[in-house]
C-alpha cells in the first residue's frame, strides 16, 4: 500500500488515514499506567542493588535509605567467593546440556514427523505432545524416585536430562509445522544432487529452520536455567547447587546480613537480566511465540 | 489432544493451513513418493530419528508418572521393601485429610484472584497501552522483565522486601498507610494474599506483552469501521476488540490455570507452606509428605491427585475452550 502510494502522487496527495481517535485523557491514563508499571517493575529491583552497596546496619536503621557511605564489600567478597561463580557455571552446565539434548533429540524427532510418511506418525506426535500436560513439578517427586533407582541423584545429567524431557514436547510441536513448511521442491532438488534424507536434514533443513531453533533453544535454556524444585531434590552437596538453589541457601545461611544477601540476590539476577536484554526481541517472540502454540 | 496438534500445526506455519494434513500440494507430492511399503531404510532412519527423543520422553517422563501411580498402593517410606498393598488408603487419606483440603482450596483462590483480578487489569493495562508511546519498546522490555527472572530469585527478593520493619513497610509508611502494615508473611489470614501479590508481579507483565501482541493482530479497521457507525470507543472495545481478543485471553487463562495449581517455588522459599499450613498448596504439600516426613507412597498418591486435576482440567479445557478458537484469530497473531 505504502509502496503504492509512494509511485503514485495522485494518490499520495489523499488525506492521510483517519487516526484513531484519542482522547488526550486516555493517553494521559495511558503514560501514568506505563509509569506506574515501571515503577512497580524497577523499583524493587533497584532497592535490592542498592541496598548490596550498604551495611545491614544502615539497613535496619533506615531501610529505604541511600547508601552511606558506598560499601563495596558485599558486591566484592561475594565475586572472589568460589560459592557464586560456583553456582553460576552449574548451571550454565546444566542448561546448556539440556538444550543440546532437547533441540538435538526433538528436531530430529520432529523432522521425521514432519518429512516422512509413516503409518501411526499422528499418533506418535500427539504422544510426544502429552508431555504438555505433564509439568515437571507434578512428577518430581516420582521422578526423584526413578533418580534415585538409576544411581543418578547428586549428578548434573540426573537434572539436565529429566528436563531435556520435559522439554521435548514443547520443542516438537514448535519445530514440526516450522520444517513441514519448508517446500518440497528444496527437498526434491538435494536428492536429484545426490544427497540422502538424512543429508538433507542435516545440511538444508536444520539450517533453513534457524529461526525457530533459536526459540526452542531460548525455551529450553530459560526453562532449565530457572528450574528450581529438581536440583532442590537431587543435589544435596553444595558444589552441585545451581543459581536458584543457591539463592535461596544463601538466604537462610545468611538471613541476618541483610546487605550480603541483598548483594547475592541481585548479583544472580544480572545474568538473566543481561541475557534478556541482549536477546530481548528473540525472547519474547519465543517466550509469547510458544504458548500461542 | 488432537486441538492441541492441531492448534500447533496451525501456529507456526506462515500461512493458515487447514488443520493437520499438510498442505494438499505437498500431501499429494510426499504421498507420490513414499511408497506404501516402507523400506528397509526408512525404517532404519526413523529409528535413528525418533529413538532416542522416544526414550528419553518414555524414561523420564512417563515412567515417573507410573512409578507414581504404582507407589501410590503402598505405604512406604523411600526405603527398603515395599510391603503388601494398602489398595486405595492413601487416596482416602488425602481426601479426608483436612491440611490437603486447605491446600488444594489455596491452589484454587490464586487461580480465581488471577482470574478476577489479573486477568483484567492485564487487559485493561494492555488496552490502556495498545498505542503510540514514547518509550514503547522500553516499557516493553521492563515489563517483560520478571518473567525471565527465577521464581527463586523472585521470592527471595520479595521475602527480604516484606521483612519487618524492611522496605515495603517504611515505603507504606512514609505514603501514609502506615495502618496497613502487618506481618505480612506470618499472618495466617493475609500470607497466600501477599504470595498472590508476589506472584502477579513476576507474571503480570507476561500477561501484558501476550495481550498486546493479540491486540496487535487486530486490524484498525474493524475499530475504524464500528467508529464510522457511531460506536462509541467504549462500545468498539466491549463489541469489537475484546471478542477478537479471545483466542489470547483463553490461552492465558489456561496457562494462568495450569500455574496456579503447580505453584510451588515461590510459596516454599518464602513460607515453606507456614505459618500453620496457611499457604500451603498442593505441590508443597507433596513435598513436604515425601522428603520431610518419608512418606513416599502417600506422597505419590498426591503427586498422582494433583497430575490427574492438571490433566482433566488441561483436556476439558482444550476440549471447550481452546477449539472455539477460530482459525483466523489464532494465526493472526504469530509475528
Amino acid at each position: 500500500m505504502t509502496q503504492l502510494a509512494a509511485a503514485n502522487p495522485i494518490l499520495r496527495t489523499r488525506p492521510p488515514k483517519p487516526r484513531r481517535s484519542q482522547s488526550p485523557i486516555t493517553t494521559a491514563l495511558a503514560y501514568f499506567a506505563g509509569v506506574v508499571i515501571v515503577v512497580l517493575t524497577l523499583v524493587p529491583m533497584l532497592f535490592i542493588f542498592i541496598g548490596g552497596f550498604r551495611t545491614t546496619a544502615q539497613i535496619n536503621q533506615s531501610p529505604t535509605g541511600l547508601p552511606h557511605p558506598w560499601i563495596w564489600a558485599n558486591y566484592r567478597i561475594i565475586l572472589t567467593s568460589s560459592a557464586f561463580w560456583k553456582f553460576l557455571a552449574n548451571s550454565a552446565e546444566i542448561a546448556l546440556v539440556a538444550t543440546v539434548l532437547a533441540v538435538g533429540l526433538g528436531s530430529m524427532a520432529a523432522f521425521a514427523l514432519s518429512r516422512y510418511n509413516f503409518r501411526g506418525r499422528e499418533a506418535v506426535y500427539a504422544f510426544f505432545t502429552i508431555g504438555l500436560l505433564f509439568p515437571l513439578t507434578v512428577a518430581s517427586l516420582p521422578l526423584y524416585l526413578v533418580l534415585r533407582d538409576l544411581g543418578m541423584l547428586e549428578n548434573k545429567f540426573g537434572v539436565a536430562i529429566p528436563e531435556a524431557a520435559f522439554s521435548l514436547s514443547v520443542t516438537i510441536l514448535i519445530l514440526r509445522p516450522f520444517m513441514r513448511a519448508i517446500p518440497a521442491e528444496l527437498e526434491d532438488a538435494a536428492v536429484v544432487d545426490g544427497t540422502s534424507k538424512l543429508g538433507f536434514f542435516w545440511r538444508i533443513l536444520l539450517p533453513l529452520s534457524g529461526p525457530a531453533l533459536t526459540t526452542v533453544s531460548i525455551l529450553a535454556f530459560v526453562t532449565s536455567w530457572n528450574f528450581f524444585i529438581l536440583p532442590l531434590l537431587a543435589f544435596n552437596n553444595l558444589n552441585d547447587f545451581t543459581l536458584p538453589l543457591g539463592v535461596a541457601t544463601f538466604q537462610s545461611q545468611y538471613s541476618q546480613d541483610t546487605a550480603r544477601v541483598f548483594a547475592f540476590t541481585f548479583l544472580s539476577m544480572v545474568p538473566t537480566l543481561a541475557f534478556f536484554v541482549i536477546a530481548e526481541r528473540r525472547i519474547i517472540a519465543g517466550l509469547t511465540g510458544a504458548v500461542k502454540g | 489432544m488432537s486441538s492441541v496438534s492441531r492448534a500447533g500445526s496451525r501456529t507456526a506455519k506462515p500461512l493458515p493451513g487447514e488443520g493437520d494434513p499438510a498442505p494438499p500440494a505437498q500431501h499429494a507430492r510426499a504421498l507420490g513418493r513414499a511408497p506404501a511399503r516402507p523400506s528397509v531404510r526408512q525404517r532404519l532412519e526413523l529409528l535413528l530419528l525418533l529413538g532416542p527423543a522416544f526414550i528419553l520422553f518414555v524414561g523420564f517422563v512417563l515412567i515417573p508418572i507410573a512409578v507414581a501411580v504404582y507407589y501410590s498402593f503402598f505405604k512406604w517410606s523411600g526405603f527398603g521393601p515395599l510391603g503388601h498393598t494398602i489398595g486405595l488408603a492413601n487416596y482416602r487419606r488425602a481426601i479426608k485429610d483436612s491440611v490437603f483440603d486447605h491446600a488444594v482450596m489455596h491452589n484454587v483462590t490464586i487461580a480465581l484472584l488471577s482470574l478476577f483480578i489479573q486477568l483484567p487489569l492485564s487487559i485493561s493495562l494492555a488496552l490502556l497501552l495498545n498505542r503510540r508511546m514514547r518509550g514503547r519498546g522500553f516499557l516493553r522490555l521492563v515489563v517483560f522483565a520478571p518473567y525471565v527472572l527465577s521464581e527463586a530469585v523472585t521470592a527471595v527478593m520479595w521475602l527480604m522486601l516484606l521483612q519487618p520493619g524492611g522496605f515495603v513497610d517504611h515505603v507504606l509508611k512514609d505514603v501514609g498507610l502506615g495502618g496497613l502494615i502487618t506481618t505480612w508473611l506470618a499472618n495466617t489470614h493475609i500470607v497466600l494474599y501477599t504470595l498472590f501479590v508476589v506472584v502477579t508481579w513476576k507474571y503480570i507483565g507476561f500477561g501484558i506483552v501476550l495481550l498486546l501482541a493479540g491486540l496487535q493482530g487486530i486490524p484498525v479497521e474493524l475499530r475504524e469501521a464500528a467508529a464510522l457507525d457511531g460506536a462509541s470507543p467504549w462500545q468498539t472495545t466491549r463489541q469489537v476488540t475484546l471478542p477478537l481478543l479471545g483466542p489470547t485471553i483463553r490461552i492465558w487463562i489456561f496457562l494462568s490455570m495450569i500455574g496456579s495449581l503447580q505453584l510451588f517455588d515461590i510459596v516454599w522459599i518464602m513460607t515453606l507452606g507456614g505459618p500453620a499450613g496457611a499457604s500451603t498448596t498442593m505441590a508443597t504439600y507433596l513435598i513436604d509428605k515425601g522428603f520431610q516426613s518419608y512418606e513416599f507412597g502417600y506422597g505419590s498418591a498426591v503427586a498422582v491427585i494433583l497430575f490427574i486435576i492438571c490433566f482433566v482440567f488441561a483436556l476439558l479445557y482444550q476440549r471447550f475452550a481452546l477449539r472455539r478458537d477460530t482459525r483466523g484469530a489464532l494465526t493472526g497473531m504469530v509475528r
